[in-house]
């Protein structure tokens, strides 16, 4: 936003402020009410800079901070068409700089070490603090390798990667599989849900499929789930995999792990050893770290408690928890669509505690996933989310939602444009 | 690697501020405005969409509404707006389909 911009902004809010007074249809709170107050996000991922950008484009006087450790975002979302050859790292990688200079977002690339919610400050890792008035946490997951010791090790790690954060070993895997003979095996183990993504294992397997069709078709493809079935958009999937790869992708339920033997590529699974040439272990997830760190972690030592009309924490004041860090509402995903909805909760309520309206009481979000199934054809699966006052939660509304009658092209477009304002939506 | 979004273009930071502008917080419905950032994630922020999703900023009240009862109804076939519509009671489509209708395209 430019200063002229910004400046005739704030004469009109003052302006419209002053017509309408205190007698507003939706509260009390004159507009530029939030004045000088300071918001600080951690995070700058999909909750993070949606909630940050919301803040901004509808409280324009409310000042908002970005603490993130990277330089750039790198998208989970689309990451999968990078292991399947069909995209670049760089067609998923991100600037900050529309959220700093169209938006005013204040970004610090930094690390949080601490954050002390009595003094309302947190506390850097190049020793400075930052005061907030709101705190937003939105730091993604975290791996819990302590049932995994032979993952352990950071080389361990990069050998047998995760791939489940977007970045170096999104590349790494990708690596891996072009570097695969013909005739090898793609192994991925999947952990019990909850985890990021449920539909993410399975597009991910088909588009190792997509490359091995044409690249390594004598190839094969083991998905080892710790779930008892597929955990999303199963019969599309399944279908999919059929007609479009039959014979090169097997599914394995219950697939209880064991432990791992990274140097010779073994997934040891409570019903035998599983030994692949590309291995792809995507381990229990829990909360970020900082996350712990601050104390907001209060379900099953994993996940944060939170007030869905406002996303605020169920543990400390001021502080709002967003995206895959929350513990899920009823039927809702960890996925970023989801985190975008969050972070629009998350602003709205920030704005209304700011400035003194009332908060929505009857929050309604959304999610859809989309997931391809080839280069030409995707799937999706969708869902309504509205907040139950009887049940204090967001619960999915009876009767919407769903999955996709079939795949096919029109889907795929839609994928595309999905991904394209999703990033536009929270960057842009 | 892009820059954020390359197709919207620098054009697009001036309409959404324009829009912003044209209608003034206290005059809105905020409750709407909430409900209706969630559609932004496929239609685009306002509305505003890039590619194949359709735009809904701008667009009659009027057409809207009907398009997402249609959808609702089953009346209309969809890939997947038949599945959002039927979350919403038509209330609140109406006062979301209002609020989209007065964003600037």
């Amino acid at each position: 936003m430019s200063s002229l911009n910004r400046r005739e902004f704030m004469k009109r809010l003052a302006a419209a402020g002053a017509a309408v007074g205190a007698s507003s249809l939706y509260g009390c709170a004159a507009p530029g009410a939030g004045a000088g107050a300071r918001v600080v996000v951690i995070g700058g991922g999909w909750g993070g800079c949606t909630a940050g950008k919301y803040i901004r484009k509808w409280a324009p006087e409310i000042e908002v901070t970005v603490v993130e450790r990277n330089p750039t975002f790198i998208s989970c979302p689309i990451s999968n068409w990078v292991i399947g050859g069909i995209k670049t790292m760089g067609d998923v990688t991100f600037s900050y700089d529309n959220l700093m200079k169209r938006w005013g977002v204040k970004m610090v690339r930094d690390d949080v070490t601490a954050v002390d919610p009595g003094k309302r400050q947190v506390r850097l890792a190049s020793g400075g603090t930052l005061g907030y008035d709101r705190l937003i946490v939105s730091p993604g997951i975290d791996f819990m390798y302590e049932g995994i010791p032979g993952l352990k090790n950071p080389a361990a790690q990069e050998r047998v990667p995760h791939a489940w954060k977007a970045g170096p070993q999104t590349a790494a895997l990708r690596r891996q599989l072009e570097a695969m003979r013909n005739g090898g095996v793609y192994a991925i183990w999947i952990p019990v849900a909850p985890y990021r993504c449920p539909p993410g294992p399975y597009e991910r397997a088909s588009m190792v499929a997509h490359y091995f069709k044409q690249a390594k078709p004598r190839s094969k493809i083991l998905i080892l789930d710790a779930n008892q079935d597929i955990q999303s958009k199963k019969p599309l999937f399944t279908k999919a995999w059929n007609e479009i790869y039959p014979g090169m992708i097997e599914y394995r339920p219950n697939s209880e792990l064991v432990d791992v033997d990274a140097k010779s590529l073994t997934v040891k699974l409570l019903g035998g050893d599983v030994k692949a040439d590309v291995l792809n272990v995507a381990p229990p997830q829990k909360a970020g770290e900082i996350a712990h760190r601050i104390g907001l972690v209060n379900i099953n030592n994993r996940w944060c408690g939170i007030d869905w009309r406002t996303m605020e924490s169920t543990v400390h004041k001021n502080v709002h928890v967003l995206g895959d860090s929350t513990f899920s509402a009823p039927g809702m995903p960890k996925s970023g669509h989801m985190a975008n909805q969050h972070g629009k909760i998350c602003a709205d309520a920030v704005i209304a505690l700011l400035t003194g309206r009332p908060v929505n009481e009857e929050p309604i979000i959304s999610n859809t996933c989309y997931s391809l199934v080839s280069d030409k054809e995707a799937i999706h699966v969708a869902s309504v989310h509205k907040y139950d006052k009887a049940q204090k939660t967001l619960v999915p509304v009876k009767g919407a939602g769903g999955i996709s009658k079939e795949r096919n092209a029109l889907e795929f477009a839609y994928t595309q444009a999905w991904a394209d304002n999703l990033w536009a939506d929270m960057l842009g | 690697m892009r820059s954020a979004i390359p197709r919207t273009g620098a054009w697009c930071a001036g309409l959404a501020l324009a829009a912003t502008v044209a209608v003034p917080v206290a005059a809105q419905d905020v409750q709407a405005r909430a409900w209706a950032a969630s559609c932004a994630a496929c239609h685009g922020t306002d509305g505003r969409s890039t590619g194949a999703v359709p735009p809904l900023a701008g667009r009659p009240k009027a057409d809207l509404l009907r398009a997402m009862q249609d959808f609702k109804s089953g009346k209309r076939s969809a890939t997947i707006m038949h599945q959002h519509a039927k979350g919403y009671t038509d209330a609140e489509l109406e006062r979301i389909a209002d609020y989209f209708s007065k964003v600037s395209r």
